[in-house]
């Protein structure tokens, strides 16, 4: 195969006219512009074309969280989400979490405190999730944080430590 | 993932216009948590995706009137939320709320939602699986396969994929209906008429046509809506799909049941809707004995594979809780 077929070769991502989409977007108060195949996830938009690692890959197919991002607010399975639905809107990660003197979110600190990851893989993900969680008003009893945290998985079992970091998040976020 | 280009529509019309004149490869994309998912697996392969989110004043919610109306835009956890649907309409708000996690939720819209696709393993696990759904003609692994998951109703010698969702059969038990618009126009249709049974052509699973739009779901007000619930019994507590579920709403004079709501989810290859145990409960005094009865009547015909005959029994006591549930509540 020569180089030019390898370029229109359909594997090579881009084919022709409107096969191609340019996404603008702010991510942790940064703006953006990226032309990417259609195909694109708007966690492989993130890990991938800006270099935000923090949002991981579990699975892929939305079901273990640990990719969840905040779409103009509201917490979202960056994994399932086509980065082309994320134009025109606002992104927060992990990264644009802690405030920009270095001190970290109450959330993120509540984790250290109550020992809430082993591995920490899917920590991240637990951290935008269980922060939305609370902005919803879903953190105001032990059975409505686990209800409402369902969608992030632990494989390291770390539960008891989550729902308690959150419980104390909570409390402190209510008040600041 | 195939590749395919992105449109996104402007109006209904546009939108319509443009998924029929792209042919049968050209798909609506809303929240995308069903189609994306499937095209990651390469099941559902578009040539061309028609972007429905940008649609101006689908996503209504409007309880003001004669009927509920929902856009077919609102998103699951906003629906799930709303105040007069958790305080009024219980199985709508739980069947919701029940469903998926926060964060599909909030992505996920009604319309799609009503449309989403079987979890059958072998359906979603491609080759070297035979599945008539997503291959017509090439057999069903699940007939002798694992079928725990399978449906013990509606289903045929080549397909017993579950209908998944759990939010259309509350609708279905409330006697909703939606409106499409589609090449030649508008049209209603009751959501107990929107999905069909496998039968020989399990890969065609709606009534709707090629480029028919969901524009709204309408729901009648009713004194039924109340004492109603959607009880959902999973492998785990939460965020899982349905073993067996049941949306149940009851009206009631004292101890005595005036009329009576039950559909089925998790064990049917469609929404279920459950006459004959609706007729049976009717001038009764509900008790748990009561509620039973009607509990096997809605499995009557229940036909068990090789590993979910335990769900026949699940089913029946599913329907039972429920009706016990929604009575307290009237
Ligand atoms: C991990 C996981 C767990 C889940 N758990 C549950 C659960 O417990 N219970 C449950 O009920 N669901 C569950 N779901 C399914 C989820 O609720 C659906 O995927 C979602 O509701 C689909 O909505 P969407 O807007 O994302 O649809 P899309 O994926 O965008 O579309 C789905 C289908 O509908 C078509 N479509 C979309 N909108 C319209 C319209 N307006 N008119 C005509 N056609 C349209 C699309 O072409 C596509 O074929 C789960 C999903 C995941 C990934
Ligand atoms: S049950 Fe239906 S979806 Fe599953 S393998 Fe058989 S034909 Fe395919
Ligand atoms: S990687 Fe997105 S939910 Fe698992
Ligand atoms: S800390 Fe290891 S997966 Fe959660």
């Amino acid at each position: 195969m020569t180089l030019d077929q390898i370029a229109e070769a359909p594997t090579s991502g881009v084919r022709n006219d409107g096969s191609e989409v340019t996404v603008r977007l702010r991510v942790n108060g940064r703006d953006h512009r990226v032309t990417v195949d259609p195909r694109t996830s708007l966690l492989d938009l993130l890990r991938e074309h800006l270099a935000l690692t923090g949002a991981k890959k579990g699975c892929d197919h939305g079901q273990c969280g640990a990719c969840t991002v905040h779409l103009d607010g509201r917490r979202v399975v960056s994994c399932l989400t086509p980065a082309v639905q994320a134009s025109e809107r606002q992104v927060t990660t992990i990264e644009g979490l802690a405030s920009s003197d270095g001190r970290l979110h109450p959330m993120q600190q509540a984790f250290i405190d109550h020992d809430a990851l082993q591995c920490g893989y899917c920590t991240p993900g637990q951290i935008m999730s269980a922060v939305a969680c609370v902005q919803e008003g879903h953190a105001d009893s032990i059975e409505r944080i686990r209800e409402y945290m369902s969608g992030n998985l632990c494989r390291c079992g770390a539960y008891v430590g989550i729902v308690a970091a959150i419980q104390d998040a909570a409390a402190k976020m209510r008040r600041a | 993932m195939q590749p395919f280009t992105y449109t996104r529509a402007e109006t209904t019309a546009d939108a319509v216009h443009a998924v029929v004149a792209g042919g049968p490869g050209t798909r609506f994309l809303a929240g995308g948590t069903t189609l994306y998912d499937l095209m990651k697996l390469n099941v559902e392969r578009p040539s061309k995706v028609v972007d429905v989110t940008a649609l101006d004043g689908l996503d209504e919610i409007d309880t003001g009137g004669a009927e509920l109306v929902f856009g077919a835009l609102a998103r699951m956890s906003d629906v799930a939320a709303h105040p007069l649907i958790v305080a009024e309409y219980p199985a709508l708000s739980e069947s919701l709320w029940r469903a998926a996690s926060q964060q599909l939720r909030n992505m996920a819209t009604l319309g799609g939602n009503l449309l989403q696709r079987t979890r059958c393993a072998y359906f979603r696990g491609g080759e070297p699986f035979a599945c008539n759904k997503r291959k017509p003609g090439s057999g069903c692994a699940a007939q002798e396969g694992i079928n725990r998951g399978h449906a013990l109703l509606g289903g045929s010698d080549a397909c017993i994929a579950v209908y998944p969702g759990d939010f259309a059969i509350a609708l279905v038990a409330l006697d909703a209906q939606i409106e499409v618009l589609g090449p030649n126009g508008e049209r209603t249709l009751r959501v107990e008429d929107l999905h069909r049974e496998p039968g020989q052509t399990p890969e065609i699973e709606t009534t709707l046509g090629h480029g028919e739009l969901i524009l709204r779901i309408r729901v009648p007000k009713s004194p039924l809506g109340r004492a109603s619930t959607y009880h959902k019994i999973r492998d785990r507590e939460s965020y899982a799909f349905a073993l067996a579920s049941a949306a149940v709403a009851l009206d009631m004079e004292g101890d005595t049941v005036r009329a009576a709501r039950v559909a089925i989810g998790g064990l049917a290859t469609r929404p279920w809707r459950a006459r004959m145990a609706e007729q049976s409960l009717i001038g009764k005094t509900l008790t748990p004995q009561i509620a039973r009865e009607a509990g096997d009547l809605a499995l009557q015909g229940a036909k068990p594979g090789r590993d979910n005959e335990f769900r026949i029994e699940l089913g029946a006591r599913t329907v039972a809780d429920a009706l016990m549930i929604a009575r307290q509540r009237a």
